[in-house]
């Protein structure tokens, strides 16, 4: 027995979610969704990481509300003011509010961690799947050029599709896509292999279901968890790709706030006004350590051998 | 032996697909290379016969076939930029790299690999929690950014350490490259002085990027370390009245060294992937600083030429891991 069943009586919700026999199966999904959540909670830096996260989408959502000044324009009789006062962090070379700057930073970088995944985990799931259902021929070649794109260190061909591709929010999402998918479709195709020779699969084609039916409704849904949690640990690593890609100036264009680039723009002062460049990065880095300490407590829950 | 061919055909068949991928950025993406090499105000006739040149007439599988044999034999074309032969460019900034990535492993390892055992022996302690805490900040921070700190602590704030480039301003022409790594050629010339500048230079950058390598490097060593202590056998040599010091450092160690050698060629991996941004902060003339400049100039095959030798030196680094592993691994075998 485990200390949560101990308490006295618990409230009726919990023992409807803690029931031994789950009567339905919402029930048994919730079930263990709820035990999940209270072995993650208990962990106090994985709740950190959360805390973060929750921040963020705050900020982003609430940005024009949350912000004190206009992010876009400044007031260049207020260039490279220091912290304090009513510039919380200070001015940037343009007279711009960097806090305020960093508030809307924050959307863009949720965008591009939302489009990333949105389009590299189904790229990723449609083509291990494939690998995995078809097998022969068309898993080899589908698998060599998995691999293929493995063989580049992330950033370095993310840099050459944006580079070809040239500056802008959607280019630089894409170029993260292409180099994120393949991790995506060897997990869905290793997922395959397993459901592929089960007997509900096989329960399937005996009642006539066609491949792409028992490709999309009873193999992919299986690979679902497992990918989301991938996505998951991933994030942390597109915030810093992402980043990475606008410090180099190609992300998003000039006047919007993205932090990277504001890093960059503030190399030149950096040694009169160090605080152009820094706090960006002190958002970067906030940010990509909560994602981080999520997937942290993801894994302890999920794999409890490792922690 | 057959296994060692069929590890070589895989390493064929993933390069054959890298290539393939450059090729396809280099074609078809939106930036032109036919305007990339003649210009936007170029005759038609002028782009015409640069499409001959280039073999653009060619069918693509032709085209590929072309391109496949030019890379294979070290032809990666011409920089846009000044003009000269990629591959030629590549050779002189690469071994800049390779010392910046040698020592920062260096680095990661002799901290990483006892932090991590360090760690695993005292699970569930502060130390534990401190060092993994230590290592996922390592995980988090944008490299760029944290040079740039350094960089203002200790070269401006501090002076302790000199600012960015291989050597102070006016010295790198002083120095004849025979290996191209900057502490070895001040060696060679036996100037004393400048070997210490050269270091000095080399401290920043490559602590940075050690600082990265020891937070997988830890990570894994704890996680490898854990799976061994579990082990009866550590409880056997517990009872046997085996020192605790040898239970760790020989027992469960000796275990663990194989699969080590692979996360510290991956964390070498990810170092030449780290660089890029390193050397774009700290004026590091290497393949990082090299693929990052030809971004600006707009010089797409010198962007495409880099990205290829560092995916092939990632193979490569995979293919002797792997070997590495069969020869040492009996098991594997």
């Amino acid at each position: 027995m485990t200390d949560w069943a101990i308490a006295a009586t618990p409230p009726r919700w919990r023992r409807w979610l803690l029931a031994e026999t789950p009567q339905s199966r919402l029930q048994a999904r919730l079930s263990r969704a709820y035990l999940s959540w209270v072995a993650f909670a208990r962990n106090p830096l994985g709740m950190l990481g959360l805390v973060i996260v929750t921040v963020l989408v705050f900020l982003a959502l609430f940005a024009p509300w949350v912000a004190p000044h206009n992010p876009l324009a400044g007031d260049l009789g207020y260039r490279l003011l220091p912290p304090g006062g009513e510039h919380w962090l200070g001015t940037d070379q343009q007279g711009r509010d960097i806090w305020s700057r960093i508030i809307y930073g924050s959307r863009t970088t949720l965008l591009i961690i939302f489009m990333v995944a949105i389009t590299a985990a189904p790229v990723g799931i449609i083509i291990g799947a494939s690998a995995g259902y078809v097998g022969g021929k068309t898993e080899a070649i589908l698998m060599r050029l998995t691999d293929a794109f493995l063989a580049f260190p992330k950033l370095v061909l993310a840099l050459a599709f944006a580079a070809a591709l040239g500056p802008g929010v959607e280019n630089a999402v894409l170029a993260i896509a292409l180099t994120s998918w393949p991790p995506y479709a060897r997990i869905a195709r290793a997922e395959t292999l397993m459901v592929r020779s089960t007997d509900y699969v096989a329960a399937a084609r005996l009642t006539g279901a066609s491949d792409l039916r028992i490709l999309f409704g009873h193999i992919m849904p299986m690979c679902m968890p497992s990918l989301i949690v991938r996505v998951s640990l991933d994030m942390a690593g597109i915030i810093l790709i992402a980043a990475g890609l606008g410090f180099l100036g190609l992300g998003v264009a000039p006047p919007q706030p993205e932090w990277g680039a504001m890093v960059s723009e503030g190399r030149q002062q950096i040694l009169e006004q160090w605080w152009v460049c820094t706090y960006p990065g002190v958002a970067i880095f906030i940010v990509s350590l909560g994602f981080n300490l999520i997937g942290d407590g993801l894994r302890d829950v999920l794999d409890p051998r490792e922690g | 032996m057959k296994s060692f061919l069929r590890l070589l055909a895989s390493v064929a068949t993933t390069l054959l697909g890298l290539l393939l991928v450059t090729f396809v950025i280099s074609r078809f993406l939106p930036a032109d290379p036919v305007l990339a090499v003649v210009g936007d105000h170029a005759s038609e006739s002028t782009i015409a016969a640069a499409r001959i040149r280039l073999g653009l007439d060619q069918p693509i599988i032709v085209q590929f076939w072309l391109y496949l044999k030019n890379v294979l034999q070290g032809d990666l074309g011409e920089s846009i930029r000044t003009g000269l032969p990629i591959s030629q460019e590549l050779m002189r900034v690469f071994p800049a790299t390779l010392e910046l990535a040698t020592v920062g492993t260096i680095i990661g390892v002799i901290l990483g690999i006892p932090l991590g055992v360090w760690a695993a022996v005292r699970k569930d302690t502060y130390i534990d929690h401190l060092v993994r805490f230590f290592g996922l900040i390592g995980y988090s921070v944008p490299i760029f950014w944290l040079g740039l700190m350094g960089l203002l602590v200790f070269y401006v704030k501090l002076d302790w350490l000199p600012g960015p480039g291989r050597l102070d301003f006016g010295y790198e022409e002083m120095v004849t490259p025979v290996t191209g790594l900057m502490t070895v050629d001040t060696l060679i010339a036996g100037d004393m002085d400048l070997f210490k500048n050269a270091l000095g230079h080399l401290i920043l950058p490559s602590s940075l990027l050690g600082y990265f390598s020891l937070a997988y490097i830890s990570r894994m060593t704890r996680s490898l370390m854990l799976g061994q202590l579990r082990q009866e056998y550590i409880l056997t040599a517990r009872v046997k009245g085996v020192p605790e010091r040898r239970v760790i450092w020989k027992h469960a160690m000796g275990n663990i060294l194989v699969p080590l050698l692979t996360v510290i060629a991956l964390s070498y991996g990810n170092l030449l992937e780290g660089s890029v941004l390193t050397e774009t902060v700290f004026a590091w003339r290497g393949l990082g600083l090299y693929i990052t400049d030809s971004i600006f100039g707009q010089d797409m095959p010198a962007v495409l030429g880099g990205t290829i030798v560092v995916g092939a030196i990632f193979i490569i680094i995979n293919l002797l891991t792997d070997v590495a592993y069969r020869v040492l691994d009996p098991r594997a075998r």
